[in-house]
C-alpha cells in the first residue's frame, strides 16, 4: 500500500517536472513561458519531496524532516525569482505575443477628453 | 514496483533537462536563458532527491539544500544585473 502510494507521488511528481520544462521549451513568449517553471515544476518538486519524506520516515529511523527545509525553501524562493524575472523582461521590453492593451498607448486620452468638456 | 516507478521517474527528469537545456542555447533574450538555468538547478533538486531514494541514502539533501540556495542567489544576482546594470549598488 505504503510502495504503491510512494510510486504513484513519484511519477506525478517526475510528470510535473517533465510539463513544466515542455512549458518552458515549446510556449509562444517569454511571459507565457514564465508560467511552466515557476508552476507546474514547483508542484513536481513538492511531490517528489513529499515522496521522499514518506519513504525515509518508514524505514524505522524515526521522522525524517531534511526535506521540508528544501520543500520550504523552494516555495519561498520561486516566487520571488520569478517576480524578478518578470521585472527584468518588462525593463528590458521583451517581446509578448498579447497586443498592447489600448489603454497603454495613450494613458492620458481619457482624461484630457473629460477635461476639455 | 518502486524501482520501476523511480526509473520512470528518472527517464521524466533527464528529458526536464534537456527540454531545459534546449531553452538555454536557444532562449532569444536574456531572462529567457535566466529561466532556463532557474529550471535546471530546479530539476537537478528534484534529481538529487530521486537518486537518495534510489540508493536509499540520506546524504543528497544536504547538496540539494545548497544547490536551492546557491541557485536562488544567483537567479537573483543575475536579474539584478539586467535590472540596474549592477549587482551591488
Amino acid at each position: 500500500m505504503l510502495e504503491m502510494l510512494l510510486s504513484v507521488l513519484i511519477v506525478v511528481g517526475a510528470l510535473f517536472t517533465f510539463i513544466g520544462s515542455l512549458g518552458l521549451a515549446r510556449l509562444g513568449d517569454f511571459y507565457t513561458r514564465l508560467h511552466g517553471p515557476t508552476k507546474a515544476t514547483t508542484l513536481g518538486v513538492g511531490a517528489l519531496l513529499i515522496a521522499s519524506v514518506l519513504y525515509f520516515s518508514t524505514r524505522g529511523e524515526g521522522l525524517s524532516l531534511h526535506e521540508i527545509l528544501v520543500t520550504l525553501f523552494l516555495f519561498i524562493t520561486a516566487p520571488v525569482s520569478a517576480h524578478l524575472l518578470a521585472k527584468a523582461a518588462l525593463h528590458l521590453r521583451v517581446r509578448s505575443i498579447a497586443p498592447p492593451p489600448p489603454e497603454a498607448e495613450d494613458p492620458l486620452a481619457d482624461t484630457r477628453v473629460r477635461a476639455g468638456d | 514496483m518502486l524501482s520501476i516507478a523511480v526509473s520512470i521517474a528518472f527517464a521524466l527528469v533527464s528529458g526536464a533537462l534537456l527540454l531545459s537545456l534546449f531553452r538555454l542555447l536557444r532562449g532569444p533574450d536574456k531572462p529567457d536563458r535566466i529561466l532556463a538555468l532557474d529550471t535546471l538547478y530546479i530539476n537537478t533538486i528534484a534529481l538529487l532527491v530521486l537518486l537518495g531514494i534510489h540508493l536509499s541514502s540520506s546524504l543528497y539533501f544536504e547538496a540539494a539544500l545548497l544547490i536551492a540556495m546557491m541557485g536562488f542567489v544567483g537567479t537573483v544576482a543575475l536579474c539584478k544585473y539586467l535590472l540596474r546594470g549592477d549587482i551591488i549598488e
